[in-house]
């Protein structure tokens, strides 16, 4: 397979080039499908509405609270003997986190999945830095190994079929081909052992990040997660800063709607909560934990009413498993860390409008991803949102903000209003269009690629209407 | 000013104004109204969905049926603790046996590669168990460190059936989690798996292939 890479900007040409790839279309139908029947199925016997109003007001708590919480977080973690560092971007958390690295000599960093780091380019920034970053996640591991990036946020390598798999697995560790999953699953698992065993540090990411007991919640079925963050003498979690929560029974709720809406699960197999360092009397663990708050955008959309609606998401990806458009283009097509609506709300302020632009369009606005999300995001509100900023419509406060505007269109627009709001001369010019609607031309660009272009009528309705009134003025007043 | 002061100074100065915090109802979360039964019967029934084993046992005659495990999955080297009830009854049974006891309250620096390539199964002990999603809770302590539950390929825990409860939003406020968290507090509901692979699943991916969990029953039913 092709190492490709994927931009935003690049968003219609991929997307075209995704729709004419059975194997793309074949592998995301298929896996969302399933996705979409398991997610139903283990809702079944709860008051889902309930469940979706909690998680949501939640994760709204925590957001009133945030910069409080956020200084509780750092005081509890600190108290507890977790170090917590902060980072206005991605270039910065970084930096933090080599920093830690080349402190302590490390050469080889073993990661669980955390879609903050790939957020924030951590493999190659440490690669530069001639530290090894090796994803541990049995998806990344395998995204890794075709040296590209995840296409899903809860499965990285769902872009792959199994005989893909098998040849990456051939190609670049020497096993021989098969199709029998658990001979590749157990390969991997061999492979990585010695890495767990080697590596100088493990990076993670958080779940939930609890305020009130300085504690990381870390989600995983494949036990690297623990791995990462027990064997290796340091662990560095890092997170968005929006990822915390006031309490610990706040945990339960999200919890059950993150598994259930991501996977279908009732529960994944691990829920690992960290609350220290190892001590004294104990036998394993790390000696040191970290912990990385990295801003990044977040404090911006945080300023906005409408858009901090964005910051409640808990990353189950359930949006994505149900987007027609997801579906059809995959998770690269995108072009950014976070694919399908999530990602089309959020890769705008993370890169600047001017990048993504056409990706709060990457919508039918048909609703579905807003329905399933289990925080109850209105998706489709802030992708209108988004498209309004993106025309300067806004109240202009995402980057880039106002790059689709054009003065063509912005007259346009004006013309019509004047014209909406003056009666006589709406007439008249509906009138006059209607005379010279042979002349209405029959390409509108990409509007009419599969559609016929509209015709004014001859006769404007408001004309027809005054005809049939004057026809038949008794029957009106019989009436 | 600090990268910190900077951020929280942003966040309190927010320009759409404060946020109200709305209040949080947790009905939905908690009283199941399960009874004793219904709970066993919905822990046994979610975990085994997930390839675990639960094999039932009498308080008293538990680690015959420990040691029956032990010889039907060919279990040469077992790794436990020393101090816990669970591990020193289970000491006291295998001692002098087939299967080797070996050590687990060791510093791992000592005994990682060890741990990792040779020792086939670890036992501990379990602080209770959630009948909602089939998942055990573990508080791993010098004596049972963390990793004798995800190293090794297959995983034995112990759990007293009556520490069976609803749900993790009631063991949370029950047993007071929020009063003093562990160094590491953990849920596990199965063997490790993944379904990386084109959905397909399997199991044994880092953690343990299987995870047996011996129920023991205070009275003598079974």
């Amino acid at each position: 397979m092709n190492v490709q890479t994927f931009t935003p900007r690049e968003f219609h040409r991929q997307a075209h080039e995704a729709l004419a790839s059975p194997q793309i279309r074949a592998n995301f139908r298929k896996a969302m499908d399933g996705l979409m029947i398991k997610r139903r199925d283990v809702f079944g016997d709860w008051d889902l509405e309930a469940l979706r109003e909690l998680g949501a007001n939640i994760r709204l708590r925590a957001l009133a609270k945030l910069p409080d919480l956020l200084e509780q977080l750092e005081a509890n973690c600190e108290a507890n003997g977790i170090r917590v560092h902060w980072a206005e971007d991605g270039e910065q958390a970084c930096r933090v986190i080599r920093e830690l690295c080349e402190a302590r000599n490390a050469r080889s960093v073993i990661k669980g999945k955390s879609m903050v780091s790939e957020e924030m380019h951590l493999n190659a920034h440490l690669e530069a830095a001639g530290i090894e970053a090796l994803e541990s996640d049995l998806g990344e591991y395998l995204v890794q190994l075709n040296e590209q990036t995840p296409s899903h946020i809860i499965m990285p390598a769902i872009h792959l079929n199994t005989d893909e798999i098998s040849g990456i697995l051939h190609d670049k560790t020497g096993l021989e081909r098969t199709r029998d999953v658990d001979i590749m699953t157990a390969a991997a698992r061999a492979q990585l052992r010695e890495r767990f065993m080697a590596a100088d540090v493990g990076v993670s990411g958080v779940n939930f990040a609890v305020a009130e007991t300085g504690t990381l919640c870390l989600v995983e079925n494949e036990g690297n997660g623990r791995m990462t963050t027990t064997v290796p003498p340091v662990h560095i979690a890092v997170t968005g800063i929006e990822k915390v929560v006031e309490q610990l029974r706040d945990v339960p709720p999200l919890y059950a709607l993150l598994t259930r809406s991501a996977t279908g699960q009732h529960v994944t197999t691990y829920f690992n909560m960290i609350s220290s360092p190892r001590q004294e009397e104990e036998h394993d663990g790390p000696k040191e934990v970290h912990l990385v708050l990295v801003d990044n955008g977040r404090s911006r959309i945080y300023q906005d009413n409408e858009l901090l609606d964005t910051l409640r998401c808990i990353r189950c990806g359930a949006c994505m498993n149900h987007c027609p458009v997801y579906t059809r283009v995959g998770g690269h097509t995108y072009g950014t860390t976070y694919p399908g609506p999530i990602g089309s709300i959020l890769s705008p302020h993370l890169m600047g409008l001017e990048e993504t632009q056409d990706l709060p369009t990457a919508s039918s606005l048909c609703g579905a991803c807003g329905e399933v999300c289990p925080v109850k995001i209105p998706i489709p509100d802030l992708l209108v949102r988004l498209r309004k900023e993106s025309v300067g419509e806004g109240r202009g406060n995402v980057p880039g903000a106002g790059v689709k505007r054009t003065r063509k269109e912005v007259a346009a627009w004006k013309g019509f209003q004047w014209l909406a709001t003056h009666p006589a001369a709406w007439r008249s010019g509906v009138a006059v269009a209607g005379k010279l609607r042979a002349l209405m031309p029959t390409r509108l660009g990409p509007w009419t690629d599969y559609r016929t272009a509209p015709r004014p009528a001859g006769t404007s309705l408001h004309a027809l209407v005054k005809q049939h009134q004057a026809k038949k003025p008794a029957r009106e007043e019989s009436q | 000013m600090s990268v910190r002061d900077a951020i929280l100074k942003r966040l309190r100065e927010r320009a759409d104004g404060a946020l109200v915090a709305p209040e949080s109802d947790f009905a939905v979360v908690t009283n199941r109204g399960w009874s004793r039964g219904e709970r066993l019967e919905r822990f046994e029934r979610l975990l085994t969905s997930v390839h675990g084993e639960v094999v039932h046992a009498s308080r008293d005659g538990w680690t015959t049926a420990l040691a029956k495990v032990l010889v039907d999955k060919g279990v040469r080297r077992l790794t436990l603790g020393r101090k816990h009830p669970v591990a020193v009854e289970a000491r006291e049974a295998l001692v002098g046996g087939e299967v080797e006891l070996v050590d687990a309250d060791r510093d791992i620096e000592t005994w990682q590669r060890e741990l990792f390539e040779t020792v086939e199964a670890g036992l501990t002990s379990t602080r209770g168990a959630i009948a909602e999603t089939g998942s055990l809770w573990l508080w791993p302590t010098p004596d049972e460190p963390r990793l004798v539950s995800l190293v090794v390929p297959l995983h034995i825990a112990v759990l007293d059936a009556e520490a069976v409860e609803d749900t993790l939003f009631d063991v949370i406020e029950r047993h007071g989690w929020a009063t003093g968290m562990p160094t590491n507090a953990l849920l596990i509901s199965g063997p490790s798996k993944t379904a990386d692979i084109e959905q397909t699943l399997a199991y044994g991916v880092h953690g343990p292939r299987e995870l047996v969990v011996l129920v023991r029953h205070a009275e003598e039913t079974i």
